[in-house]
Formats: structure tokens, sequence, C-alpha cells
């Protein structure tokens, strides 16, 4: 088991964000998080990562508690949903930076390669574009070997191609026996990607299972249908 | 041989002195192990402008009476040592000479005012080259006029001012010089009172417990050159008329009640191109008229000058007041005195006629000087962002402060 | 911690501002010394604008970087550092590179005036180090209220209103109760309430070697005790230390409770 959550709550001021939410997650499959807006998608992924800070419940990554703990993450590599980054530093000396803040192994050359971002790599980060932006975020990200990969919102800003070449980078990884969780709104992204759904509702896990299974039990033949039905559905 | 011609004269009478004094005049030898080993008893055998030279030695002697012309001349500062049971000299003759002792342990009275030596109702006294210590009084001249107190050194070890006395004090007496004299570690250093025509000169007042140099009744005196320092309460010039004051360093007198100095009641003084440096006050003038205050130096005192009561006619004339935490202090709003062409460090103003006078006028006294005079603890506040829009604005349109108090003409180069 | 110090460091350190500042300050210390040729007029100028400028200074660019680097921050968090190193990182990135400019923008031309021939020396480096003190601070202070306020525009105007207040209202208040209290004896509750202003307290440290003629002119035995000797001095100074400390406290103390 990669990540297992207890009874998770958050709440911030008054608004109950997170109740009780009981997730295993296994390893060497994708998992789409998914739920409508403030659903609390990002505040689970947060909550996993230790940025958000749990008012109960429990979680523990790879065997490990969370609390207190920080090693953890370099077992995890996450992409943020905003890449936002220091604007005075090099999208060369960022790379060489969060190397040298992990301290781990890393294969970034391929990575910029396919990304196309060579041309990139002495100009200031306050001069690139969001889609450029974005790239360099994921070159970050998958340039580490850990066993877990955490993306909020992979696909933004991204052209086509390079969509393309992240999805394939996606998959590969899954092939090394990688644990992989994606929020996205992208539906057709999901669907091709993801292996289990977690769909979040008023902070609980509302559905969670393959996507063959949302679909009989949605008795929708439509990926996105299904997931607009799902809500509905149940109140039926 | 011509420019030799005016000395003739001198010549003639110093050979003619010398002639008069194997004539008529013997000297005496004192010391330990002489036939002559007591100053007292050796007095008693000379003759009037004898010479008496004492010796290197100890001495226990007191009470030494010297009551006629005498010379009385120590060899390598032999010590004349009073076991604290009174006064040492009294001397109660004109043309006595005192040169080169070393006195020790004056006995304290507190019915007496024992001194090392004491001078009563003579003229043409010298005392010089004395060193003093271990004293109750150090030199006190009562009555006597004419005379000089030359280059003596005297060192004091005060610590209270009710069993201490002062370093040179002048009592009834007139036209005496005390010059080059230094005096620490009493309680007034230089004291006079009801003394006139007195110059005081190139002394060195430090460390006393009261006043460097203190002044009382005493009219149409000069004092110039001299330096008070680290005193407890600086020095005090009151009740008096016609003083001269120049030249002076008034230093470090920090405290509560501590001045560089204090003015009060003095009428027609004038006072010239003294220094005032780092003192709690600079000068505290009080009920003082008429006095003409020029090129003097106020540096980085508290206050440069605090006026206490009703002073009027005073001028203020060529002084720099540089990093004073308060230039002028004033306790009323009426001002009848003139401040012009002064230099200001904390002028602002600017000079666009280029004639080395600043085109707005300059306001010395701060808003903040009242409230500080009002409530002492504000002092807490000074140079804070809030005391200085205060005085900005107090500046801009005065309310409290005297609306004619300025220099009209401030300098924009230091005075030098 | 250091390695985020070091990229918050460099990275201030490449940024306009510091050279705003650091230019600011050169400017300065050349104008002061070469137009006026006097080292103790340009100490007493320089005095009021550390205890004014040098506060506000702290509090804006504190408040500027933490929220401009809100999600660099949330990236380093996800990343395998622990929390309050990121945070003590920054924070000491950021009052280290402020505390440099100053120092080196006035220290320059003094230096090249002859300072460290002329008595002034001591003086001079009291104002650095106040200086450097009110930098980490008014930084901190910052860093506390923008960690506490997610929303900008709120953030930026409670460390402006902060600065406001210890500079220039406070002082006000004090003023006027010691006017109000003044037949009371007052002498103990005017140090403490220097104390609890750290612009108030380096003044005081300031006006100690500045003005201290002036502050032995009262009489309350207290004030006595406190100018009259080196207790003032050292007091003032680890209460300094002390203002210093605190924010820092808080900092860490905000940084582990807080989500981001």
């Amino acid at each position: 088991m990669t990540i297992e959550i207890n009874n998770l709550h958050k709440q911030f001021g008054k608004n109950q964000v997170l109740k009780g939410v009981d997730l295993t997650i296994e390893e060497g499959k994708i998992y789409a998080i998914l739920g409508p807006n403030g659903s609390g998608k990002t505040t689970l992924i947060k909550s996993v990562l230790g940025m958000v800070i749990p008012d109960k419940g429990e979680i523990s990554v790879l065997g490990a508690s969370i609390k207190k703990n920080w090693k953890y993450r370099k077992k995890i590599d996450y992409l943020p949903q905003i890449a936002n980054f220091p604007p005075n530093i090099k999208v060369k000396e960022l790379i060489s930076m969060i190397k040298d803040l992990r301290n781990s192994p890393s294969e970034e050359e391929a990575l910029i390669d396919l990304f196309g971002l060579e041309p990139f790599l002495n100009k200031k980060l306050s001069t690139l574009s969001g889609g450029t932006k974005q790239k360099v975020n994921i070159v970050l990200t998958f340039m580490f070997d850990s066993p877990l990969i955490i993306l909020d919102e992979p696909t933004t800003g991204l052209d086509p191609k390079a969509l393309i070449r992240l999805k394939e980078l996606i998959q590969k990884e899954k092939a090394n026996g990688k644990t992989i969780l994606i929020t996205s709104h992208i539906m057709q992204f999901v669907e091709e990607m993801a292996d289990e759904i977690l769909y979040l509702l008023e902070g609980e896990i509302y559905f969670k299972g393959s996507i063959e299974k949302l679909l009989q039990q949605t008795e929708q033949t439509n990926f996105e249908h299904a997931i607009a039905a799902i809500t509905t559905g149940s109140h039926v | 041989m011509f420019s030799l011609l005016p000395h003739r004269k001198h010549a003639l009478w110093l050979i003619l002195l010398l002639l008069g004094q194997s004539l008529w005049a013997k000297t005496w030898n004192i010391c330990n192990t002489c036939e002559n080993s007591s100053i007292k008893e050796t007095i008693a055998l000379a003759k009037a402008h004898d010479t008496l030279l004492v010796q290197k030695g100890t001495y226990l002697e007191y009470e030494i009476l010297v009551d006629k012309p005498l010379v009385i001349k120590g060899i390598d500062y032999p010590i004349i040592d009073g076991e604290e049971k009174g006064e040492i000299f009294r001397v109660q003759s004109d043309n006595v000479s005192l040169d080169g002792l070393f006195i020790i342990n004056v006995g304290v009275s507190y019915t007496k005012d024992n001194a090392a030596i004491r001078v009563v109702q003579s003229k043409n006294f010298r005392i010089q080259n004395m060193v003093l210590e271990q004293l109750f009084f150090g030199i006190y001249l009562e009555k006597s006029s004419h005379g000089k107190v030359y280059h003596n050194r005297i060192i004091g070890e005060a610590v209270d001012e009710y069993n201490s006395g002062n370093g040179i004090q002048l009592w009834y007496s007139s036209d005496v010089e005390v010059s080059k004299n230094h005096v620490q570690g009493t309680r007034d250093g230089i004291y006079l009172e009801f003394s006139d025509r007195i110059t005081i000169t190139d002394n060195v007042s430090m460390d006393n417990l009261r006043y460097g140099l203190h002044f009382m009744f005493s009219n149409n005196d000069v004092y110039a050159n001299n330096t008070f320092e680290n005193n407890g309460a600086g020095v005090a010039v009151m009740f008096s008329k016609f003083i001269t004051m120049k030249n002076n360093t008034f230093k470090k007198n920090w405290g509560t009640a501590a001045y560089g100095m204090l003015l009060k009641e003095i009428n027609d003084a004038k006072i010239i191109g003294n220094t005032f440096e780092e003192n709690t006050i600079g000068i505290n003038i009080e009920g003082s008229n008429r006095i003409n205050y020029t090129n003097n130096d106020f540096i980085g005192n508290g206050w440069a000058i605090r006026v206490v009561g009703a002073c009027y006619t005073n001028s203020f004339k060529g002084n720099n007041f540089l990093y004073n935490s308060f230039d002028i202090s004033y306790n009323s709003k009426l001002n009848d005195n003139v401040f012009e062409g002064n230099f200001w460090s904390s002028y602002t103003g600017y000079d666009l006629d280029k004639d080395g006078v600043g085109d707005v006028p300059y306001r010395p006294v701060k808003l903040f000087s009242y409230v500080v005079n009002r409530t002492p603890e504000t002092i807490v506040l000074l140079r804070s962002l809030f005391m200085d829009i205060i005085d900005f604005s107090e500046r801009v349109s005065p309310v409290f402060t005297p609306d004619n108090l300025k220099d009209a003409q401030p300098l924009m180069k230091i005075r030098s | 911690m250091f390695k985020i110090l070091k990229y918050s460091f460099y990275d201030l350190i490449r940024s306009r501002w510091s050279y705003v500042y650091f230019l600011f300050y050169l400017a300065l210390g050349f104008v002061l010394l070469f137009l006026n040729n006097d080292v103790s007029k340009a100490v007493i100028t320089l005095m009021n604008v550390i205890i004014v400028l040098i506060p506000l200074i702290g509090t804006i660019f504190g408040v500027m970087y933490y929220y401009n680097s809100r999600e660099f921050t949330e990236l380093l968090l996800a990343q395998p550092i622990k929390r309050s190193s990121i945070f003590m990182g920054q924070y000491f990135g950021v009052a280290g590179s402020l505390t440099l400019s100053l120092v080196l923008g006035l220290g320059i031309p003094f230096v090249l005036y002859g300072l460290l021939r002329s008595n002034a020396i001591f003086d001079f480096s009291l104002l650095l180090v106040t200086g450097a003190f009110l930098t980490f601070i008014f930084v901190g202070l910052s860093f506390v209220i923008a960690i506490s306020n997610e929303n900008k525009i709120k953030g930026f105007g409670y460390a402006v209103l902060l600065w406001l207040f210890l500079a220039v209202v406070y002082d006000g208040l004090f003023l006027m109760s010691l006017i109000v209290f003044e037949e009371y004896p007052l002498d103990t509750f005017s140090l403490v309430a220097t104390m609890l202003n750290p612009i108030d307290l380096s003044r005081i440290l300031i006006l100690l070697k500045l003005d201290i003629s002036a502050l032995l002119g009262y009489t309350g035995a207290i004030f006595k005790q406190f100018f009259g000797t080196n207790l003032g001095f050292f007091i003032s100074l680890v209460i300094l230390l002390l203002w210093t400390v605190l924010p820092i406290l808080g900092l860490r103390y905000k940084a582990m409770k807080k989500d981001f």
C-alpha cells in the first residue's frame, strides 16, 4: 500500500472541507481524483504532502506516518497547480536548485529535450509564458525517480504536442511500477489515463473504483456524462 | 652693546638687591639632621627678609605661624606632615613667599576651616609650586591682597560635602592672581566670596564634588583659559557684576543639577570665546542682564543654553551651536534677548544670495523643550519622529514659543 | 535551511529592489559626508533615517517577498525539506540581504571618507548594528503578518499600519500618557514603554551615545541608573535581541500550523 488515509478531517474556518476520508492507494496504479470545485481534491493532496495539517485522522505514506515527518517527501514527486517560480532566476538555475535541495539523482536532460526547453534554459523565469512554465514544472516533477507521483492539473496551458508527451511520460512511469495521483478537469485526459477514479463530494469519498464500475453504476456509456450524473444518480 | 643699554638699570637693581641680601638677610638651612630641624623654631629665630631652605625630608609639624616677611623654600619637595592635628601654615605678614613644599594631612574639623595654608590680612604674598594632599581646605586667603597663587597642585579626596573643604578659597580678598594651578577632588575647586579684581587664569579644576569654580558677591574679576571638567555641578557665578569670562573650557559636567556654568543674578558680564562641551546644561541663566555672549562654542550639550526667570538685554552673537540636544530652552513666552549671526548645526535653511547668511531665520527653541520642562520624563522621546513632526509644525507657525525668539541672520558656515 | 537561505539571498541580491535600496544608502552616505563634510551631523541625520526608514523598508520588503514567493514556497513545501527551514531560510535571506545593502550602502562612503580614522567609528557602528536589528525585527514582524493573512492587500495594510503605529502613533500616545499622569513618578513607566517598542528602544540605544548629556538631566533614580551606567546600554541590547527573537518564534509557530 502506497498511501493509507484514515478518518481524515479538515476544516478551514467554518468550511468543513474533509469530513472523515478513508482511502487506500495501491501501488502501481494511476488514480484520478475528481470532484466538483471545492470538494477537497487539492486539500486531500496537500494533506498527503504535509502542506495542509489535518484536524483529525491519520495519513501514512509508504508505511510511515507523516506526522512531524518530512523525509517521506523524498519519495514523492509533486506537480503543483500553479507554477510560480522565483522571478529572478534562470530555468537552468531553478533546475539545479531543486536538484540541490532534493539531493537525489535526476534525469532532467532527456525531459528538457522531450519538451524542447533548451532555448529557454538561460532565460529568467519571469519572461516565460504560462505553457513554458508548466513544461518547466513538469520537468522538475519527473526528473526524479520516486515511487509516488502526484500531479495537480498537469495539463494546464500545454499545447497538444506537449500534452501527448506528458501522457507518454505518465504511461512510462506507470510501466515502471509507480503510483500516480492526478487531478484534472479534462475528462478525456482522465479517461485515457486513469485506472481508478476517486470521486470526492462534500468532503467524503463518494465513489472509488474503475471507469467500468463507474459507467455501470451510473448507467451511462459516456465517461463525461457518467461523471456529471454521478451525484444526481445517487440522489435518485 | 646698544641693545644692552636699557637693561643697565635693571642690572644695577639686581646688584643692589644681592648686596642687600648679603648684608642684611640670612639663609637658614633646615633638615632632619641639621642644627635647625624644625621649621617652626627656625622661623622664630629668623629675622625679617631671611630665607629658609627646607631640605628634603619629612617634618611632622602643624600650626606653623609665619609672622614676618620670609621666603620659605623647599628643596626637592620636603614633606610637611600635619598628622591631621590642625592647620599647617598660617601667614600673617606681608611679603611672605612659600615655595616648593609638599603638605599632607590637614586636620578635618567641623568647627574650624583648617587649611593647608592660610593667609590672613597680608599683602604681597606668593604661594607657588606647592603640592597639597590629604587636605581639608587647601589655600585659604582671608582679607589679603596683591598676592599670587601660582602653579600649585591640590589633590583632595573629598567624598561628602559636609566634611570636605575648598581647594583655593578667597574671602574678602582683592587684587590676587590665581594661575596655573591644578585643583581636583575638593569640595569647590576655587571659591571666591566678596573678592574683587581677582584674575584667574590657566587653571585646571576637575573632579570636584560641587563646583569647579564658585563666585559669590565678587565683582570686576576675570577668569580666562581655565578648564573645568567633570565637576559635580560645574561652575557657579552668582550675585556678581562686571565679570569677564574668556576662553575657558567647560566639559563633561553631567547630572541633574550640573551645568557648564550657572549664572545667577549676574549683570554686565562678558562671556567670550569659551567652549562648552558635553555638559547636561551648557549655561543656565537666571536673572542675569546685559551680558554679551560672543564667539563661544556649544558642542554636544544636552541644553546649550537654558534661560530660567527674567533675563533682559542679553546678546548672543557669533556663537557656534553644534549638535546640542536642545540649543535654547526658555520658560517664558517673552523674549528681550538678541540672537544674531550664530551658527546652528540644525539649521536647514538656504542662502540664495550667497552672502554667507541664511535667508530664513532660525528658531532655536523647540516646542519639545517646553514639554520636557513640564514633564521631564518625556526626555525619552527625544529625536522621535513624533516629536520632530510637532517641532516642525511649531517652527512653521509658533504658538508656544516666543515669536521674536529667532536668529534672523544664521550663519551658513561654522565660525572657525 | 542554509540552502533555502542561500537561494532566497541570491534571488534578492539580484533583484532590482535590492539595488535600489543599496544605491539609496550609497547616495545618502555620499551626500551626507561629501556635501556636508561633517561626520557628527551625518550621524545624527542617519539616526533619523535609520529609526524611521529601516522599519518601513523592512516591513514592505518582508510582506512583498512573502506574498511574491508564495507559490514558490508551495513548491518547496512539497520537497523533502523541513517546514521551519523553508521559512527561516526565506526570513534570513530577506533580512540578510537588506542588512547587507544597508551595511555596504552606508559603509562604503564612510570608509572612503576616512571614518576608520575618525573617532565617530563607534557611533557609526552602533548605528549600523541598530539598523541591522531593526531590519531583522521588522522583516520578522512583516513575515508574521503576511503568514497570518492570506489576503495580500490586507496583509500589506496591516504591516504598514504596524509601522505607522510603532513609528509615530505609539510615541504620541506615550507622550500624552506622560503628560496626563505627570504628577506620578513616571520613570519606570517611561522606560518600560520605551522597551515595548523596538523603534523607541533603538532610538534610546543611539541616544545613549548621542545625547547622553541631556538624558542625564533628569532627577529620577531609575533614570540615573539606567542612563548613567552601562546598564542601560546592555539592557537595551538584550531587549532588542529579544525583540528579534520573538517574531522568529512567532513565525516558526505560525509556519508549523499553517495550511497551504
